[in-house]
């Protein structure tokens, strides 16, 4: 009796719940917040700092009295409810209503971006790729790796939540208020990651799971914004979105919870529905059929181009779609902006441009300078795909067949460059649509004109992101000159850089000023590219394939 | 030099690890050429040197006489190639995988194409990502075969297929021989290798231990005999090549070095020979004679020096222990 006492004591030391349904939940904890030890407090921070530093920037900014309330004022155009909020205490436009208003929403995104990468990583990824299965024929409950994904989830929120909560009232701002922001944006990161948890059980690729969720995540920011531009404090749209509920709770206004508790009730709904599917189905399969496909492949699918575009093609959609939108948006704001950049001629000169003749085109080749920035973060992925396939193997396959190793990286290179150009185009044609009431129709050439002045910087990041590959360097490195250059070019004149530095900063180099376009360093990107993109296919054609295989690493 | 693969002290490191230490491997046009040894040794590396994937770091590697990493390209439309662990995109169907890589490959026979999809029974119309491994495994086997390839390179390509589809595969093989391709075929399944190879290489620790025709690798290892004499034959024991006589059921066996079963046959009808059984050596008796070398390094050598005097032969009992020895293994 005494050897059946010990032996059931050490089981259930090994889980909190012997052999039940949640037999081994920590140890799978413990496993999956090892992986995400750097992540999840990398967002904490990076998502905390940065609302701090434009808690700290904008006072610096908006000196002049009556300023912020000049902003308030823009904040009433539907364009501009429309992209930050529903506009609760314009009329007193201090520091932390301005965060409320304009910075929450945003953040809610990127929390519910990262919440709902983290629990398809955990979940679908996991099972996609056959672990799930080792660790359910170990002695792991049923509903372990569900519910130790659903803790980590929770962890993570509240710890970005607290980070910016404590950051928050840490600059002084009320106390209260400063937990609800925290709280509305751990709740915002829940509730999309039970939207993850779900379309993680429809679908059988985790590509398709973090995108459905993606396209949710879109749908319920762009309701809130068509509610929002409706009428002042938000329309009935604004309250079929959880961040309009979230955004409801008028943080620093004048607070109130219970939108919070909304959030979190549709979060738990939301999980108790991914647990009723999970339950439904067998290990592996999706409830969603896989649609079938050709049998035969068509001409252009038998070609590398063809198969880059195959994989792309969703991704570039997407980024168009959100470039035109957001162009549009942008344009449609320009009048209000201008009036700003009237009322406030720094703040024009602390974004880098000279105060001048013509606020109406400085504001657009500013914001052409922001899409130029985004396309550039697109380039830089370019290599993703590539490294996706030689990590699966799929590049020794095509290697096999009589293909140049040139032509494998020249596949993705070529398409990479195109869709920058088109996605520049789109952001020029948006910004033009947007503002055409101020601008004119005849603006609309130069604007592609401009935009296509960054084509081939974006094509320096394209061809900077192969050569990593090719060197298998970590696609991370890209983010050092290219975050410090958009971080040079953002806040360079509010961080009072040398005048030389900012020249060097290549996405002012191009100095689309006015729509005037420095020809020689434009025609310098080009060569850079050109040299970048020659480098990367010398080094891709001499080094092995796979290129870890064995290795030290 | 005229062979179709023709490898000399292939060497490979990555890092401090040598893959492959001083490989040989000769591939004979025409022939269904075994390459075999275990997991480790260096078969998938010397295959991607091959297809001039990886760079070799020292040796000959000769491929239909040419340089496999430098004139890859146009070695490549003379091969078809496929992988033991076959993943592929996730977003194409299987007919679609089929016709890019024949495409990339230079084309393939379309007829061919389809019959080999009815034979091995896979739907080309499903996405890849819903294909379990042996269908995966056949989505690569069919592009390879429809290729019309001079050779096919083929590592362990049928660990995911079940009996009936391996039938299906060695008649694919088979007929892709006869129609005058090389084979270099790297496996686990013997019988697979038993049933197609002429000729095979055992590697092991990235070194040729073994090549040859079965039958001259059968040469170098014992037959097991079992016989019935009407007079006690324990005599025997003390001739040459015979090792590890005992008595079984009134049955005396025994293990006889190959060239000693004359003299051995001769031996025993002097005591009157009832009944006799020798059976050569199996493949897999050959090939774990290798393996177990591999996983115990000093018995192997005590072996190898103390051959003849041990009394432990290569019969079946032999086999058994040193298969639970691998299973014990970690």
């Amino acid at each position: 009796m005494s050897t059946v006492a010990a032996t059931s004591g050490r089981h259930r030391s090994a889980g909190p719940a012997g052999d039940g349904p949640l037999a081994g939940a920590g140890l799978l904890l413990r496993a999956m917040a090892r992986r995400e030890r750097f992540r999840v407090p990398a967002w904490a921070l990076l998502l905390a700092g940065l609302t701090a530093y434009i808690a700290v920037a904008v006072p610096a900014v908006y000196s002049e009295p009556g300023a912020l309330e000049a902003r308030g004022w823009i904040m009433r155009e539907p364009a501009a409810a429309l992209l930050a909020g529903p506009g609760f205490g314009l009329e007193h436009y201090t520091v932390p209503v301005m965060l409320a208003n304009e910075m929450l929403g945003l953040t809610i995104v990127a929390v519910a971006v990262m919440s709902l990468q983290l629990v398809v990583r955990h979940t679908r990824a996991e099972e996609e790729a056959g672990r799930t299965e080792l660790l359910r024929a170990a002695p792991v409950g049923r509903a372990a790796p569900a519910a130790s994904g659903v803790v980590l989830l929770t962890g993570a929120n509240a710890l970005i939540g607290a980070t910016m909560a404590a950051a928050l009232a840490g600059l002084g701002f009320g106390l209260a208020d400063s937990i609800a922001y925290g709280a509305a944006l751990a709740a915002g990161g829940m509730v999309f990651g039970a939207v993850a948890a779900v379309t993680a059980q429809l679908t059988e690729s985790a590509r398709t799971a973090a995108g459905t969720a993606g396209a949710v995540l879109l749908a319920a920011y762009v309701l809130r914004g068509l509610g929002d531009a409706q009428q002042a404090g938000g329309g009935p749209l604004s309250w079929a979105s959880p961040i309009g509920w979230l955004q409801q709770s008028r943080v620093y206004v004048e607070l109130r919870w219970w939108p919070l508790l909304l959030t979190l009730g549709l979060a738990v709904v939301l999980l108790a529905a991914a647990h009723a599917l999970s339950v439904r189905r067998d290990l592996g399969a999706g409830l969603l059929p896989a649609r079938r496909g050709r049998t035969r492949a068509t001409a252009f699918g038998r070609t590398l181009p063809g198969l880059a575009l195959r994989g792309e093609r969703w991704r570039i959609l997407w980024w168009l779609v959100a470039v035109s939108v957001l162009a549009v948006l942008c344009g449609a704001l320009a009048e209000a902006v201008v009036e700003e950049f009237r009322v406030q001629p720094d703040l024009l000169r602390l974004l880098g441009e000279e105060g001048g003749q013509d606020l109406v085109r400085q504001t657009m080749a500013l914001f052409l300078k922001f899409f130029a920035m985004a396309v550039a973060v697109y380039a830089g992925t370019a290599a993703h795909a590539l490294r996706a396939d030689e990590d699966a193997g799929r590049t020794e396959l095509l290697l096999a067949g009589a293909v140049r190793r040139p032509s494998v990286q020249a596949a993705p290179f070529v398409l990479s460059v195109l869709a920058s150009g088109v996605l520049l185009l789109a952001a020029s044609a948006g910004l033009g649509a947007g503002a055409a009431s101020v601008l004119g129709p005849g603006a609309a050439t130069e604007m592609a004109a401009a935009a296509l002045a960054y084509w081939p910087l974006a094509a320096c990041w394209t061809a900077a992101a192969l050569l990593l590959h090719a060197l298998s360097r970590s696609g991370l490195w890209l983010w050092v000159p290219l975050g410090t250059a958009m971080l040079a070019g953002l806040y360079g004149p509010l961080m009072d850089l040398p005048p030389a530095v900012l020249d060097a900063e290549p996405f002012g180099a191009m100095d689309v000023d006015g729509f005037g376009t420095a020809g020689t360093a434009v025609l310098g990107a080009g060569v850079v590219a050109v040299v970048l993109a020659a480098a990367a296919l010398a080094a891709f054609r001499r080094r092995d394939v796979p290129a870890e295989l064995g290795g030290t690493s | 030099m005229d062979g179709v693969v023709h490898v000399e002290g292939l060497v490979k490191a990555f890092g401090s690890t040598r893959a492959l230490d001083g490989l040989d491997l000769a591939v004979r046009p025409g022939e269904i050429h075994g390459f075999l040894g275990p997991n480790g040794s260096g078969k998938s590396t010397t295959i991607r040197i091959l297809l001039g994937l990886l760079r070799a770091d020292a040796g000959t590697v000769r491929l239909f006489g040419a340089d496999p990493w430098r004139d890859a390209v146009a070695l490549h439309r003379r091969l078809a190639y496929v992988p033991g662990e076959v993943t592929l995109w996730p977003r194409l169907t299987g007919g679609e995988v089929i016709d890019l890589l024949g495409r990339l490959r230079g084309g393939l026979d379309p007829v061919l194409r389809d019959r080999l999809l009815a034979d091995f029974q896979l739907d080309p119309g499903r996405r890849t990502r819903s294909y379990s491994k042996g269908n995966r495994q056949k989505v690569a086997l069919v592009a390879a075969l429809a290729s019309g390839a001079e050779l096919l390179v083929l590592d362990e390509p049928t660990s995911g297929l079940d009996p009936l589809m391996e039938i299906v595969f060695q008649d694919a093989v088979r007929e892709a021989a006869a129609r005058g391709a090389t084979v270099l075929l790297s496996s686990h399944i013997l019988g697979e290798v038993e049933a197609l190879c002429t000729r095979l290489t055992i590697i092991r620790e990235g070194r040729t231990v073994q090549s040859g025709s079965l039958a001259e690798l059968r040469r170098l290892t014992r037959s097991a005999v079992a016989v019935q004499t009407e007079a006690p034959a324990a005599a025997i024991a003390a001739l040459p090549g015979v090792h590890g006589v005992h008595e079984d059921a009134g049955r005396l066996r025994f293990t006889v070095d190959d060239g000693a079963m004359e003299s051995v046959v001769r031996a025993l009808a002097r005591h009157g020979l009832g009944s006799l059984t020798s059976t050569p050596p199996s493949l897999e008796e050959l090939f774990v004679h290798h393996y177990r070398d591999g996983t115990d390094d000093a018995g192997a050598r005590a072996q190898a020096a103390g051959a003849g005097k041990d009394d432990a032969g290569v019969g079946t009992e032999a086999v058994d222990a040193a298969t639970d020895d691998a299973g014990r293994a970690p």
